[in-house]
């Protein structure tokens, strides 16, 4: 009986371990509830709401950033400004569109129909996207869904918004759970709250905080002026300080952020002396 | 499907519900289960998937329905998979014991089927109370599957009858079919069992690989009435490959934990000395079956990844990313547990002391491997975190943290843990050809070639390619593990062909903790089998059939891991406490009680 009672203590401790590390060794991340489907209300939406509601689909229900970051997954869409019309022009375009609104929405519901070369299924040649039909499946956009992102590819890339907002969408008659009106979000007051939902001071040490992998900003206003620390802001890799790697900061700080919080954080840093 | 089968299949179901519903009168489950099968009555016997709401969901007797179903579901595979993995390793054992006529493996191998007979009967009743769960809790859901997979339930309830008839046959047959003939209609037998239970295995793997990658339904689930199109789904041959790799490697660790606390509780030298044989063997089984398990892993991911790059990524970088820092430490536990029951065993021999000295080193490189497999790249981190870490991912270690750099890891633990097998295995002998030291010579150098070619491949396409090819190293480092392992396996062969025993074998001169190392991979398997199987199921998220039935009940929500992990560590409890009575009925079914003066003489 004590040798059984030991192997069962030994068993229990053995689970016990395991139940242990993945509940106090590991951090409890509460996943994304499932989504709920929207009702986008398009009546009230100027074009830059519009484009805010397709950033925010394609950084969230799209699961878009799944794959198109900086990992190299799936191809850059930074300079899909610049890219989209060469492959529209390209040999190897399989696809019916005649201008680049329509080459974006042929690649967000068949994106077989130009794939970059390297990013093709393995054995397909690149001729077979992974990439599945955001217009089905679990992504399932809606056309105005379609639309927004569209608008905001063409934003995000510096091309003429070309996208119109569609104003012939029904609304369900039942209750939505969740309207989703396009409105951005409220701007951030200070300094401090931009540094928090931006993590600046991961990187940065500002004060108190200490980041080292990018540099010290204490007292950067003695040393660079607020034209300086703009250009630093919205274009990171423009001045590479020594010591420090190019690539490291985010490059789309400028699609983030509110002019009126670019200011807030130029005046703050500026003072920093 | 013939009408008649269809009418026995529904006969079978509706027998079963009305049971259900005797059973909980409270509980609408007519209605819910009316809809499914009013899917089966339209559009020519084939309608959409059901669109559910919260509703469709019944509350029985206030029980949370996705918990039953998934400890109900858990606690049945892990009893299938040991009682489908025992037939296996049974019937080459019973090979073994007849090519060489050495009664030890016949005796060995009948022990070992004795363990799984009330195994069998618990796998049936946990899969019958599945069913009941099912139908209970996810109705609709059920009455879809039911619609499209009716053919295959239907054969699957025929080939659980043979399975029975089979067993039976095999196991009570077992001393009667003893002897030339006999001998060959015993193995046949055990033949037989194993192809109908792998029948079944394939059979049940098809529902859920179905529920994963759905094949023969349009995009509103419609079925096409192409019944093997739904079986042969993509998904369906990367689980069935991996679940009969796993099985075996699990059902070595059951029956090793049997003979482990068989061999602590022995009363005499004799019975130490058949149970570490016995226990070696199994260990010997689950380690030969757990050096390609890796490998087959990868693969059912990189399938995944093929059929849908978001469910790849859920799987590997998204929210079950943290999950695999479990699976690390618990694959650590299984390869350091079952390479230190092989050191200890080294002990049986008095030629070992001559490998004691490459011991250490070979324990120095696990242990450095797991911990580069242990090594996160980029996770999701709360800004706190981030500041404590420096960004997403370690400046010096994250390297480490890559899909190349694992697969490294991993192929360096499977050729280590192969030597610490090749110095046990040569352990007693000595060999006496002429050119063994050349033999051993090109030995280490087969090793040291093996090893640098995977470092090289692991490192250039690691750190010297671009994302696109970084998994490009993953094949030819199989592919050299593979050829050390073959090559060696063959070479040495040679080199002790003839070789002289040192002495006789001490079985039963083992410590006690080496015991406890099986116990350790017994629990770890169970434990690991439990997370990988929340794994799989739980990349689904939010739909009962991915892009086809969405799961619309008020469960839908991923959990986090912490509750995932307790779960899986309640059903664990529930799991061995089953497996103990299970070896607690073997032994009381050879234990006989002679009352005195109870019996008229």
């Amino acid at each position: 009986m004590r040798q059984f009672l030991t192997v069962i203590s030994f068993m229990l401790l053995t689970i016990g371990a395991f139940a242990g590390f993945s509940n106090l060794g590991i951090p409890q991340i509460e996943p994304a509830p499932p989504p709920v489907e929207e009702v986008i209300d398009l009546g009230s939406m100027n074009m830059e709401q519009f484009i805010a509601l397709g950033d925010r689909i394609f950084n969230g229900k799209g699961t878009c950033t799944l794959c198109h970051n900086s990992l190299g997954r799936a191809p850059d869409l930074g300079q899909i400004g610049t890219n989209a019309q060469a492959r529209l022009d390209d040999d190897r375009y399989a696809g019916d569109a005649a201008d680049i609104e329509g080459y974006l929405s042929e690649s967000l519901t068949n994106p077989s129909a130009y794939v970059v070369v390297g990013f093709g299924k393995a054995g397909s040649d690149d001729t077979e996207s992974p990439m599945p039909s955001t217009s089905g499946g679990s992504i399932a956009l809606s056309d105005p869904e379609l639309a927004a992102v569209i608008a905001y590819l063409q934003d995000k890339g510096g091309l003429e918004v070309t996208v119109e907002i569609p104003t012939d969408v029904e609304v369900p008659e039942e209750e939505p759970a969740e309207v989703a009106s396009g409105e951005p979000r409220a701007p951030f007051t200070t300094f401090q709250e931009l540094a928090d939902e931006f993590a600046c001071e991961a990187c940065h040490t500002i004060g108190e905080e200490a980041g080292d992998l990018g540099p010290n900003l204490s007292a950067i206003g003695a040393s660079r002026d607020a034209e300086y620390i703009r250009r630093a802001i919205l274009d990171p890799n423009a001045d590479i300080a020594e010591g420090f790697d190019e690539g490291m900061m985010p490059d789309d700080m400028g699609e983030q952020i509110y002019a009126i919080e670019l200011e807030i954080m130029v005046d703050f840093l500026s003072q920093l002396k | 499907m013939n009408t008649n089968k269809k009418l026995l299949s529904y006969g079978i179901l509706a027998t079963l519900v009305v049971g259900l519903l005797a059973a909980f009168g409270g509980t609408d489950l007519s209605a819910a289960f009316a809809a499914g099968e009013e899917v089966a009555a339209t559009t020519g016997g084939y309608g959409p998937a059901p669109v559910t709401t919260a509703a469709d969901y019944p509350s029985v007797a206030g029980a949370n329905g996705r918990l039953v179903v998934w400890i109900v579901a858990q606690l049945h595979l892990w009893f299938a998979a040991f009682v489908l993995a025992v037939p296996i390793f049974v019937f080459i054992i019973e090979v073994i014991g007849m090519r060489t006529r050495d009664k030890r493996y016949d005796d060995m191998a009948y022990e070992f089927i004795k363990v799984s007979i009330t195994a069998y009967s618990l796998t049936a009743i946990l899969g019958g109370l599945l069913l009941f769960a099912l139908i209970l809790f996810y109705p609709h859901l059920f009455g879809y599957l039911s619609t499209i997979f009716s053919d295959s339930m239907f054969y699957y309830a025929l080939l659980f009858f043979a399975e029975s008839a089979v067993l039976y046959l095999y196991y009570y047959g077992w001393h009667w079919l003893q002897g030339g003939v006999r001998k060959w209609i015993h193995l046949t037998l055990g033949l037989l069992l194993n192809a109908v239970g792998t029948g079944l295995m394939l059979l049940a793997n098809s529902w859920l690989t179905f529920m994963m990658s759905p094949a023969g339904v349009d995009a509103a689930g419609v079925f096409s009435g192409d019944s093997w199109a739904a079986i042969h789904n993509f998904l369906w041959n990367p689980i069935n490959i991996h679940r009969f790799v796993a099985n075996i490697a699990y059902g070595g660790s059951i029956v090793g934990a049997y003979a482990a606390f068989k061999f602590l509780t022995a009363g005499t030298d004799r019975e130490k000395a058949h149970y570490d044989w016995m226990g070696y063997n199994a260990n010997f089984i689950a380690i030969c079956a757990l050096l390609p398990l890796p490998f087959a892993g990868y693969y059912l991911a990189a399938e995944i990844y093929a059929y849908s790059q978001q469910m790849g990524i859920t799987l590997m970088g998204g929210i079950f990313a943290w999950l695999f820092i479990i699976q690390a430490v618990l694959i650590g536990a299984l390869f350091l547990s079952a390479n230190y029951y092989l050191w200890c065993g080294m002990g049986r021999s008095d030629g070992a002391k001559r490998y004691h000295k490459y011991i250490k080193y070979i324990a120095i490189v696990l242990i450095g491997a797991f911990l580069v497999w242990f090594t996160p790249h980029t996770l999701v981190l709360t800004n706190s975190e981030l500041k404590a870490l420096g960004g997403p991912h370690h400046s010096i270690l994250g390297p480490l943290g890559i899909m190349p750099a694992k697969n490294t890891a991993v192929n360096t633990m499977i050729i280590f843990t192969f030597l610490s097998f090749l110095f046990y295995r040569r352990s007693n002998k000595v060999a006496v050809v002429r050119w063994e030291r050349a033999g051993n010579i090109a030995q280490v150098a087969l090793f040291a070639a093996g090893i640098a070619n995977i470092l090289f491949l692991g490192i250039y396409h690691g750190y010297f390619t671009n994302t696109v090819y970084k998994v490009a190293a993953s094949i030819p480092q199989v592919m050299t593990t593979f050829v050390v392992i073959v090559t060696s396996l063959v070479l040495d062969s040679f080199i002790y062909r003839g070789a002289k025993d040192v002495g006789p074998l001490h079985w039963g001169r083992i410590p006690d903790r080496a015991q406890y190392a099986l116990f350790l991979l017994a629990v770890a398997f169970t434990w690991l089998m439990g997370l990988m199987g929340y794994i799989r199921s739980g990349i689904r998220q939010h739909w009962h059939v991915v892009d086809i039935m969405r799961d619309n009940s008020a469960d839908a929500f991923t959990p986090t891991l912490g509750y995932a992990a307790n779960v899986v560590s309640i059903a664990a409890i529930i799991f061995l406490t089953m497996v103990i009575f299970v070896f607690w009925i073997a032994q009381v079914s050879s234990t006989k009680t002679l009352p005195s003066g109870y019996w008229k003489e």
